[in-house]
């Protein structure tokens, strides 16, 4: 529910410095080591939007893979079932990349007017 | 349609307060740990017996969140260092906020050690960052032997995995060596200690882990204000 709120107050602050549109999706970047449950974030954030000025707005999710990079070959990889040895080199010495984001990706905005779709509470 | 970036992170606010509070930390020279389990994992148990092997002159302090009740608190408060509850009247994990709220009538340069007993919840906490020098995640031996791997977010951002009540071991289902594989697959190379907070065993080792960290915690703080 807190994630839901933080995503809802970015959008809110974004939307000041966009005057005469409104927002149609928001795009979050989830690492798949963010500890974040996607179904329960979607049922947070349908239930907080509802009946508000932001209730067509989409929440798209990209789920990001957890990657490592090989210390000894420089190879770069996606980790999968927790295996960590660089599949070029079968080295374990590989440390993190990436994999906790929780980040703003995007925001998709409309001008009043051009769009029938979702401007109906936003008015 | 215009698309925006937003090159943001999402909980950028808790991030912001958490730098700061991490930064007054090292301004203080203050270790904080932050304790993480299930509800009932033994997180006040092992702060119960750190407690009590400390020196009364220790410089040491404590934060416990719970959803309600000041009862961790009043556990605590009996080992006369300075205890404070966080009731969050609801939030499943602490933000950086409340610990500063919490902090305010602290003075930290009176402090060394600061211990921080999460809301017992595996998820959530490991998202927010509340300025702490590093994580500890408690597993108690009468859980899934595979909750590393169906939580693997908090083994992952933890240093030290403790796995508690090991005096249970004979009477619960519990392979402790398959416990401890699944942790360093998430996370390898994880720090393990197997403590029993009833019995005393392994204490000792946690104890030594703790010392070791305010030792280490110490000569960076120093080499980094010279």
């Amino acid at each position: 529910m807190g994630i839901a709120n933080s995503v809802l107050d970015a959008v809110r602050t974004e939307m000041g410095c966009h005057p005469g549109t409104y927002p149609c999706k928001v795009g979050v970047r989830i690492g798949e080591m963010a500890a974040i449950d996607q179904d329960a974030l979607r049922f947070c954030f349908e239930a907080m939007i509802q009946d508000t000025d932001l209730a067509s707005l989409e929440l798209a999710i990209e789920v990001c893979p957890l990657r490592y990079r090989c210390q000894v070959c420089a190879r770069e990889f996606v980790v999968r079932d927790y295996d960590s040895h660089c599949p070029q080199c079968a080295s374990l010495e590989t440390t993190y990349i990436s994999g906790d984001e929780l980040e703003f990706a995007y925001l998709e905005v409309e001008e009043y007017g051009a769009s029938t779709v979702g401007a109906k509470s936003s008015q | 349609m215009e698309r925006v970036p937003l090159e943001q992170k999402v909980l950028s606010e808790n991030d912001r307060i958490a730098a700061e509070l991490r930064a007054r930390f090292t301004e203080h020279g203050i270790l904080c740990l932050n304790l993480i389990s299930s509800p009932g994992s033994g997180k006040t148990s092992l702060l119960e017996r750190t407690l009590e092997s400390l020196p009364r002159h220790d410089r040491v302090a404590v934060l416990t969140g719970d959803i309600q009740t000041e009862n961790d608190a009043n556990r605590l408060k009996r080992f006369h260092f300075p205890v404070k509850q966080i009731t969050t009247g609801g939030t499943c994990h602490l933000d950086a906020r409340m610990i500063e709220r919490h902090l305010a009538d602290w003075k930290l340069e009176d402090l060394d050690l600061l211990l921080i007993e999460n809301v017992g919840n595996l998820v959530c906490p490991a998202s927010y960052d509340l300025g702490e020098a590093a994580k500890v995640v408690v597993l108690s031996v009468t859980e899934g032997e595979d909750k590393p791997l169906k939580y693997p977010s908090i083994f992952f951002k933890s240093d030290l995995l403790v796995l508690s009540k090991i005096d249970l071991l004979p009477y619960v289902p519990f392979d402790i060596d398959v416990a401890a594989e699944n942790a360093r697959k998430v996370h390898p190379g994880m720090e393990i200690v197997k403590v029993s907070c009833l019995m005393g065993n392994g204490l000792h080792e946690w104890k030594m882990w703790l010392a070791e960290r305010r030792r280490a915690h110490k000569s960076l703080v120093q080499q980094t204000a010279s």
